[in-house]
């Protein structure tokens, strides 16, 4: 019945498949009726979610980081074209709101003036004591809150909110997800060069932590002052190449060199600089993240392929972050039939829920403190070098609570 | 007494000569290869080489030729089965992963992830002859034994989409556990399993009903929950039994068709993905993505004999229907 093609045959085939055509405009035409006298049968249930953006972009050392300006907002708004594909099948219709702070304004304002529109989500993007105010300031009114840029530890510990969920992973995750993959490859012996800002001294402690916790051994610590100055300049090259090896010489035997550098002052000079020929990871060379644009295994390509359709760009750790808070609230709207914030928080914290997300195994919230269960990527700028948690670091529950804070070491009291 | 003496000489034959050959055909996703492999003295006897990331495999009912979907090619290869070389493509949509045959082999129906679409197209005539919009990631593909009914899966929608072919519009939608893989009906048609490679199980569909009335869940001491992820699914033609593979989890479970408990776990190679049986149904062969080679499961003794090397990450599996 099927031949190797034949030109005479191809002919045929071109007219017939424009009657076809004609065929199925006319279908067409009857399904447009279909759908117009279904949609007037029943109004879909309207899901609205807001997304609120720090004010200002970081500056990275380096061009091709710099983030674009709708840096997590594409996630979030393709996971609200993925939550309508499903929900046309449901009668659900998800919109996204997005406001962008500025400099001076006040948080609590914002989530107030969202959920005043009858928003009952909102994603965040924001610096942590804001997204306590955002937090605070709703929850009389029955908004969850999903953050998705913040990585303190203490927003899930001593800070932890009953109506925030982090889909964003912790400083302490992602330090324990490099440490099992350095104590794994056996560079047990780390050098640790910290920053002077507030930020990198946490990142710092959840390296410590790590090291500890894995049986790593910081043979020395060194302190990398931000005296200031311009992260782009003409002649950088020439002056970095001559301080780099300064400032890393005369250390102790070590494996490799560990940064802590979340201000983006130093780590992304040190990689081939180093004055003995070391491996850098950390704040640079092999970064530990949530989500990288050349992560391509568990079906990912087809999300990755997803995203730069929409977007024209790469999917960054943030864009996923997004991405995976507006999908689980499509996920437990789509179980719950429902949009009602107290329905989807509860099978959110509930046991049947997890979510698919491109990462190998199921995720799942952290019951005690509504942390997502993650694996934590190790990328070096082109490739995923690895995925933690490591083979052979086990658990009674989930292999994934061997990264960050487990249960009986949290602070958090959830009310 | 002339019948005896046929049945008789009819058991010695089948003593005495090898089970028929068959032959299967594997898709290495990751050397963009299709290995053919011959059931008699389980070997490799040919490499085909073929697109890029060659997934989805199936013959034709006529058993001709054999259709391997290359998803980074956009298009759907067709493979001689006498001359075993690739002689022409089908035009499928962007990424087309699974697809099934209607029962007569004239429709072919594809799932092509990248769009949220089912592309139909006419095999006779090699020309795509309409499109199904459905969820996000459409992955699993069955048809219902009747002709009716077509199944898709949506990965990251949850659903299965019930399809009337006639009229290719949706009739209902399913919401199963997460990331549904794959869809295989009863041959009576008085069940639809879906896998779900997430969510770490498989559901049991009326399908008259179109809602799900069971759930097979699995359980393997020593292993996390995570690591078991059900995918392919494989029926014995009775319905009694079914063979499901567990990816990650390196194993088959073996459940009873009639009362949907597991009844073993098979211990084969990794990351476990597809599977076809020989149409005597003697053997299952299971294809392990990350140890690059194809586990022969002996149906009856329900064990292991042997294992053949074969590309990089096969995928999927074919092997020909008399």
């Amino acid at each position: 019945m099927f031949q190797a093609g034949s030109p005479s045959i191809v002919d045929t085939v071109e007219e017939e498949s424009q009657g076809e055509n004609m065929i199925r405009l006319f279908v067409g035409a009857i399904g447009l009726g279909v759908l117009a006298t279904s949609a007037l049968a029943a109004d879909p249930v309207e899901i609205g979610i807001g997304y609120l953006h720090r004010a200002g972009i970081k500056p990275t050392l380096s061009l091709v980081e710099q983030p674009a300006e709708n840096d997590g907002l594409a996630g979030a708004r393709l996971a609200i074209e993925d939550n309508n594909t499903t929900g046309k099948f449901l009668n659900q219709h998800f919109t996204l709101e997005e406001l962008r702070l500025k400099d001076g304004d006040d948080p609590a304002r914002a989530a107030v003036a969202l959920a005043d529109r009858k928003i009952g989500f909102i994603i965040a993007d924001l610096p942590a004591d804001a997204l306590l105010k955002a937090a605070d300031a709703v929850r009389d009114r029955g908004t969850v809150l999903f953050n998705a840029g913040a990585i303190d530890d203490r927003l899930r510990e001593q800070d932890c909110r009953a109506n925030a969920i982090h889909a964003a992973p912790t400083r302490s995750m992602l330090a324990d997800g490099l440490a099992q993959y350095l104590v794994w490859k056996q560079w047990k012996r780390w050098m640790l060069v910290v920053g002077s800002h507030e930020e990198d001294k946490l990142f710092a402690e959840a390296l410590r932590r790590a090291a500890s916790r894995f049986g790593a051994k910081i043979v020395q610590e060194r302190v990398f002052e931000d005296s200031g100055g311009a992260r782009r300049t003409d002649s950088g090259v020439t002056l970095i190449q001559r301080q780099m090896p300064v400032f890393t010489q005369q250390a102790p035997a070590y494996d490799v060199l560990v940064t802590a550098d979340e201000s983006e002052v130093f780590a992304p000079y040190l990689p081939y600089r180093t004055w003995d020929p070391r491996p850098v990871a950390g704040s640079a060379g092999l970064v530990p993240k949530s989500w990288d644009a050349a992560q391509d295994q568990w079906g990912a390509v087809q999300m990755q392929n997803r995203f730069l359709k929409l977007n024209s760009r790469h999917m960054t750790a943030l864009d996923m972050q997004a991405w995976t808070a507006a999908r689980m609230i499509g996920e437990a709207a789509s179980r719950k039939n429902s949009g009602d914030p107290k329905s989807v928080l509860d099978f959110l914290k509930g046991p049947d829920f997890s979510i698919a997300a491109f990462k190998g195994q199921r995720l799942t919230l952290r019951d005690w403190n509504l942390q997502l269960r993650q694996p934590i990527l190790l990328a070096d700028g082109r490739m995923v070098v690895s995925v933690s948690p490591q083979e052979g670091f086990l658990h009674q529950v989930s292999e994934l609570d061997t990264l960050g804070l487990d249960r009986p070491e949290t602070k958090c009291r959830l009310h | 007494m002339h019948r005896c003496l046929l049945a008789g000489m009819a058991a010695w034959l089948a003593a005495a000569t090898p089970a028929a050959a068959f032959i299967a055909y594997v898709s290495n996703e990751k050397s963009n290869t299709v290995s053919v492999i011959d059931t008699d003295n389980w070997a490799v006897t040919k490499t085909i080489k073929v697109g890029q990331r060659p997934r989805g495999i199936d013959f034709t009912r006529d058993g001709k030729f054999v259709l391997v979907a290359v998803g980074d090619d956009d298009t759907i290869q067709v493979i001689d089965a006498a001359t075993q070389q690739v002689v022409d493509t089908l035009p499928s949509g962007p990424d087309p992963e699974l697809f099934v045959q209607d029962a007569a082999g004239k429709v072919l129906y594809v799932a092509n992830e990248n769009d949220n679409t089912v592309t139909v197209i006419d095999l006779e005539k090699r020309v795509r002859i309409g499109d199904v919009q459905v969820g996000v990631e459409p992955e699993g593909m069955a048809i219902s034994p009747d002709g009716k009914i077509l199944i898709n899966t949506s990965e990251t929608t949850n659903m299965a989409h019930f399809i009337d072919t006639a009229t290719r519009q949706i009739v209902a939608n399913v919401l199963v556990d997460g990331r549904p893989r794959f869809a295989e009906f009863k041959r009576d048609g008085s069940e639809l399993w879906v896998s779900s490679e997430i969510g770490g199980t498989v559901s049991i569909i009326d399908p008259a009903k179109r809602e799900v009335t069971g759930k097979i869940t699995f359980s393997i001491p020593g292993m996390r929950r995570e690591a078991i992820q059900p995918v392919g699914i494989g029926m014995t033609k009775d319905g009694k039994t079914a063979f499901v593979a567990l990816g990650p989890a390196n194993r088959i479970a073996i459940v009873d068709g009639a009362s949907h408990q597991v009844t073993k776990y098979l211990l084969v190679g990794q990351r476990v993905w597809h599977m076809a049986f020989t149409p005597d149904e003697k053997y299952l062969l299971v294809t392990n993505g990350v140890s690059n080679d194809v586990s022969i499961i002996d149906v009856v003794a329900q064990k292991v004999i042997k294992t053949i090397q074969v590309g990089e990450l096969p995928w999927g599996i074919a092997i020909a229907q008399p």
